[in-house]
């Protein structure tokens, strides 16, 4: 970060990836080489995306830092800033201001099973921590991932979804809500497919991303399986302006998303207000 | 060091002060009190009433640019510059509550993690000129919260109307700076008919509410919406309390598109709108005013004093309470909250 937390690193956009009808994944290499060289986050960290002109948004940076030649942001297009992001093409410049928030905890995780439960675009920052962790495999124990969205045609990192299924020390499950012609994998809303599966809470720990119905439930399911609070982990998306905890949109209570989070622990969730 | 200065010389100070600073003080304009940007020969109004907008804007504008960014064409070659505050501020005839608001920006705008350079320099380069008051309004609750109607904290000199002038004492050394000006005089014995003053003007506020189980009593409400919903059933959403506060600090970044070139801008945005915390997704956490409320009263006498030793986000300067077109008073609330039982 600069020394003005609000002022971006210019950078180039490399590679743009279509993922569903409404999600594009956005490659970018910020544009001061010494800059770019020594940009290291965590994963589960978030960035600021400018388009210049228009505004700033919040993302996950959803590649992994073990992967160094890009940074990785997965864009749904919902609104102004995201609507211009999606007309970009590779070689447009943007701004970005990251890392920033907190992250998922790598070292605490080590030797753990971990059980990773996605929906729909909430698989990004799942993702980061998943890529981490296949390219440290041997630092953690059984991997299961699942992954659901309401179609085929919804699930994003469909180029990754082949190594993800066929990889024999990851345990990956793929659900969509409806059945649909040439499925092959489960048909059920996450958090019945979670109890279908039936992972063991024991030394392991959950992490989930999706809308907040989802987390919802599949919380739910968590604590039916017999997972301790302290082991189901999930980040949090809120409106963000500044992203370093002045603005006071992202407050839960005394918590900041964007600087307490947007990793918290469900035991830690249930202290704050309840405001998701 | 105490010194004493007519009312005729504090109109020359500022003038002189405008010469080579942005002063702002307040200026009776149709039909109310506001701070204006002071220019020889307009006329102070420092004790009619008190000003209806704080000096917030001294130290954090309403509107500022962060940045500009010049492209060639759209996203080719930006080029972006910081645009940080340049120049020194004085403010003059703000009451000691108006000043002491800032203090609540420092634990949030400074931290170990986070700088906010553009807060810092006006922080920095601005100095506060403040008037003790002498009629406390009915709206007035600087007592209750730490404060007083001569609180010198957050001032940099305070003055204390006696008879033609004021009795002016420095509370920094950039307060003793202003005292050196040759328009101050020696106070002599004036000091004792200021402390008179002041300790009146305490006693007519009367006794002060204890707020220290606030925090708490307000979290056990939390999750009791009749409550919040019953509280808020009068507001109209205007955000009235929060632009005339001289602690509200929550602002938004936009940018200002003008074609080949485009501004970043700051301004003073509005918890009890809306749109404040509506997510891209369409989910919006604080759906209702009532939980609006709850979260602006919240964190000014609950989440802040909780991760600020204790200190509530609210100066008393009662802002808040007197231009509310609803008539919401912000005392009763916090109140209701801490006589309420199960």
């Amino acid at each position: 970060m600069n020394a003005n937390p609000y002022l971006p690193d210019m950078a180039t956009i490399v590679e743009v990836i279509q993922e569903t009808h409404n999600i594009k994944t956005f490659r970018i290499v910020i544009n001061n080489e010494e800059r770019m060289a020594a940009f290291t986050f965590r994963p589960g960290q978030v960035g600021q995306l400018s388009v210049f002109g228009v505004g700033e948004s919040t993302f996950v940076i959803n590649s992994s830092p073990t992967r160094k030649d890009y940074l990785q942001f997965s864009v749904m297009r919902v609104g102004e800033v995201t609507t211009r992001l999606h007309q970009l093409q590779p070689g447009d410049q943007i701004g970005v201001r990251a890392p920033l928030g907190n992250s998922f905890p790598v070292e605490d995780l080590k030797g753990k099973n971990i059980v990773f439960v996605g929906g729909g675009i909430g698989m990004a920052p799942l993702r980061t921590l998943f890529t981490y962790m296949l390219d440290n495999r041997k630092d953690y124990g059984d991997i299961t991932l699942l992954y659901g969205a309401r179609s085929p045609a919804d699930l994003t990192y469909k180029a990754e979804l082949p190594e993800w299924t066929e990889r024999k020390d990851v345990n990956t499950v793929l659900t969509i809500d409806n059945p649909f012609d040439g499925w092959e994998h489960k048909v059920g809303l996450i958090p019945n497919v979670l109890l279908e599966i039936n992972p063991s809470p024991k030394n392991t720990v959950a992490i989930t991303c999706g809308p907040p119905i989802m987390i919802k439930f599949t919380l739910q399911a968590l604590k039916k399986l017999g997972f301790e609070d302290e082991n189901i982990l999930t980040t949090l998306e809120k409106r963000m302006k500044c992203g370093v905890g002045i603005c006071g949109r992202c407050n839960i209570g005394t918590k900041y998303v964007c600087m307490d989070g947007p990793v918290f622990t469900y035991a830690q969730l249930k202290e704050l207000p309840s405001e998701l | 060091m105490e010194r004493f200065i007519t009312k005729e010389n504090l109109i020359r100070l500022a003038e002189e002060l405008s010469a080579t600073c942005r002063v702002l003080a307040p200026v009776a304009s149709c039909g109310t009190v506001t701070f204006r940007r002071f220019l020889p020969g307009m006329v102070l109004d420092l004790h009619s009433r008190m000003a209806a907008v704080s000096p917030k804007a001294a130290t954090f504008p309403q509107t500022e640019t962060l940045l500009t960014v010049k492209r060639e064409i759209p996203e080719k070659k930006p080029e972006i510059t910081e645009t940080l505050p340049e120049g020194k501020s004085v403010v003059i005839g703000c009451r000691p509550c108006g000043a002491r608001g800032k203090l609540i920006f420092n634990p949030v705008y400074e931290t170990d993690k986070t700088k906010d350079p553009y807060y810092i320099q006006r922080r920095d380069n601005t100095v506060f000129i403040s008037l003790a008051c002498d009629r406390p309004e009915t709206t007035c609750f600087c007592h209750s919260v730490g404060s007083g109607p001569a609180d010198p904290d957050g001032s940099d000199v305070l003055l204390t109307l006696v008879g033609e002038g004021y009795v002016a004492r420095s509370v920094t050394p950039a307060g003793e700076d202003v005292l050196k000006s040759a328009l101050f005089t020696d106070a002599g014995d004036k000091g004792k008919e200021a402390d008179a003053k002041n300790a009146k003007a305490r006693e007519m506020m009367g006794e002060a509410h204890d707020y220290v189980s606030a925090p708490a009593k307000l979290l056990a409400r939390f999750d009791d919406m009749d409550f919040w919903a019953a509280q808020s059933a009068k507001c109209i959403s205007c955000g009235a309390c929060t632009y005339m506060c001289p602690t509200c600090y929550c602002f938004n970044i936009t940018d200002d598109d003008l074609g080949l070139e485009s501004r970043r801008i700051r301004t003073w945005d509005n918890c009890m709108s809306h749109t404040f915390t509506l997510e891209g997704s369409g989910h919006n956490p604080r759906p209702t005013k009532a939980h609006r409320l709850k979260n602006r009263v919240g964190h000014k006498f609950s989440y802040y004093p909780d991760l600020h030793g204790g200190v509530m986000a609210c100066c008393g300067c009662g802002r808040c309470i007197k231009q509310c077109p609803a008539g919401i008073d912000i005392r009763q609330i916090v109140k209701a909250a801490q006589e309420y039982s199960e």
